[in-house]
């Protein structure tokens, strides 16, 4: 295996105004690793992410994203990763196999490569039977599902997630979680956004951050060893904690 | 390329599934067209007049019949007191006073000259020109049969007259549907294509699937290509739908070709569409988007020389006029449908609507921004 990052990242900072988003993140991202963003509402998770997959302008900072400059090669980049959003992103008034058909499209694989994804994925999914129904006719844990398979559909080098559990029950949640190994098992790195700590435990390193700087990173049990806590959960609140204090 | 086509397949299904948007689209311009051509008419049809008759003579009465015979004109009153007519008009029941003093006759026989006094309602300017137009030629009618009535043959020798024949090239019975239903076709198609187009990449942000296919390698050309050219169809489609609509029911004439009319339109769709594109570009929600779309629509319907005459508006109105789409459009479809005008008649027209086509859309394309 490559061991060259990923995804490299140094003094990312991004500010809105006087406001400061992402405070000098450095951190980086090996091939094929599930890497866990945690961090509370309002953190800058989401404004990292979207730096990273295109969608917005980083104010200052280093960044290689696959192997191409944020600032240069975006377009490079977006053929080379997959996202979804945290604002629920396929098309209502469509149907499973449509939305499928349109992402594949537009990502320029052929007819013949969309019909035999489509038909594994619906196999997988265990849709078949349910490939014609709009999307707004089924319940919110398929169109998750669905839609981390429609960012995967092209086979990306990295897919983004950003919360993409929330507001789904635990057992989808874990349904879900088994999607994303598997998907690492196919060599897709994972980078992932939550606040859920207990699935920071399914990630290989998890980096928490708190007021738009990173608190802390490495792997969920080194974590919990250095701060001496049963779960991550506990680790977050004595980083967001101590945060706390500094500022005060 | 091929993106292009599955972005339009979208569309085209999003279009056709939407139960509430079929109708807006298919249904209400057609019911428009049935009701404003005939609604939207400058031709008066009756007029309401009140005759203040102070002479009472055989003179006075031969003017006020001439009027009652008009079949534009109904003599709804005939009081004895000016303050009384005025009253009338105040309500609004009568459109137009004519007060005949006392003495009329006696001036006429006497002096040869003598004067009647028209008060016009003019709260509608053009139709109180219209008023003053058509009774002034009744009043004149009248002094000509008074002319001959009165004066001795040999007298009547000697005065020679100079006829006017006025004769209406294009529509020759100057009728109105005619001359509304090309620009009123304009109108419907010119709402549908603004609307949607500029509610559309909008309604995805809204939706939030923007951002899933701006992290697509799609390009941007592609992308409003994919979202210009199903409106364009269901324009065109809709334009050619009106037209045979317009066959049926009002007979209009189609004397230039189909040819040159869908070529014009073709173009002149594009900068619309690329108009309501620009628009959906620069706005966050639909509600922003219509907005600024309606106003931009009343601004160019106004001035776009439908209702009145571009010639007869101030100078820097008709300056900004070359910036009003719907009025290279009406203009060329006035001229080809009633004047037969050929492609190279309307060329001048035609290739400021090209050039038109081409600014707005680049300018659609670079205000797309993949990246906030």
């Amino acid at each position: 295996m490559n061991q060259q990052p990923i995804i490299i990242v140094k003094d990312l900072v991004k500010k809105f105004g006087s406001f400061v988003a992402n405070d000098h993140l450095t951190f980086k991202v090996k091939r094929g690793e599930i890497f866990g963003f945690l961090g509370a509402n309002g953190a800058g998770k989401t404004t990292a992410i979207r730096i990273l997959c295109g969608l917005s302008f980083p104010t200052s900072g280093e960044l290689s994203v696959a192997g191409y400059n944020v600032y240069t090669q975006r377009e490079k980049i977006k053929q080379n990763i997959g996202y979804m959003s945290q604002k629920f992103s396929l098309y209502d008034d469509l149907t499973i196999f449509e939305n499928i058909r349109f992402y594949a499209a537009i990502y320029g694989l052929s007819k013949k490569e969309i019909d035999r994804r489509t038909d594994i994925l619906m196999k997988k999914l265990g849709l078949e039977e349910a490939k014609k129904k709009l999307i707004r006719d089924i319940p919110l844990g398929w169109k998750q599902k669905l839609a981390f398979s429609v960012a995967i559909i092209h086979d990306p080098k990295i897919v983004f997630l950003d919360e993409p559990t929330g507001g789904v029950d635990p057992i989808t949640r874990r349904q879900f979680w088994d999607m994303i190994y598997e998907a690492a098992r196919n060599g897709i790195t994972v980078f992932v956004t939550t606040h859920y700590m207990d699935e920071a435990e399914y990630c290989d390193r998890v980096s928490i951050m708190v007021d738009g700087r990173i608190a802390a990173l490495d792997t969920p049990v080194a974590l919990r060893e250095k701060y001496h806590a049963k779960n991550m959960n506990e680790v977050f609140l004595q980083l967001a904690r101590a945060q706390k204090t500094e500022v005060l | 390329m091929r993106t292009i086509f599955y972005i339009i397949q979208k569309e085209f299904i999003q279009v056709f599934r939407n139960k509430r948007m079929l109708p807006i689209i298919f249904v209400l311009p057609i019911i428009q067209l049935l009701i404003l051509v005939n609604a939207a008419t400058f031709e008066m049809k009756q007029i309401n007049m009140a005759v203040v008759d102070l002479d009472l003579s055989g003179s006075s009465r031969q003017l006020t019949s001439k009027f009652q015979g008009s079949p534009f004109y109904r003599i709804i009153s005939a009081p004895f007191s000016y303050d009384v007519a005025m009253e009338l008009m105040q309500r609004g029941d009568v459109d137009v006073i004519m007060q005949i003093p006392y003495g009329f006759e006696k001036d006429l026989i006497k002096e040869k000259r003598t004067q009647v006094q028209l008060i016009v309602n003019a709260i509608n300017g053009a139709s109180a020109g219209l008023i003053n137009a058509y009774s002034t030629n009744i009043i004149l009618d009248f002094n000509r049969e008074v002319l001959i009535e009165w004066l001795n043959p040999a007298e009547m020798g000697g005065i020679r007259r100079i006829v006017t024949e006025t004769s209406y090239w294009y529509n020759p019975r100057l009728n109105y549907t005619t001359y509304m239903v090309p620009g009123i076709l304009v109108l419907l198609v010119t709402i549908i294509a603004l609307l949607l187009s500029g509610m559309n990449i909008v309604r995805e942000k809204e939706i939030g699937t923007i951002e899933q296919i701006n992290v697509t390698p799609i390009r941007k050309i592609e992308f409003i290509a994919g979202k210009l050219i199903p409106f364009w169809i269901i324009a065109l489609f809709e334009l050619a739908f009106g037209l045979v609509i317009g066959k049926l029911f009002f007979n209009i004439p189609i004397e230039g070709s189909l040819w040159v009319i869908f070529l014009s339109a073709g173009v002149y769709l594009f900068v619309i569409l690329g108009f309501g594109l620009l628009i959906s570009t620069m706005t966050n929600t639909q509600q922003q988007s219509m907005l600024v779309s309606f106003f931009f629509m009343v601004v160019f319907i106004l001035m776009s020389g439908l209702f009145t005459a571009i010639e007869s508006m101030p100078v820097w109105a008709q300056r900004v006029d070359l910036l009003n789409p719907i009025a290279y459009f009406i203009k060329i479809m006035r001229m080809v449908m009633l004047k037969g005008s050929s492609f190279a008649d309307i060329s001048n027209l035609f290739y400021a609507l090209v050039l038109y086509a081409v600014s707005i859309i680049s300018l659609a394309i670079w205000r797309y921004r993949k990246v906030a």
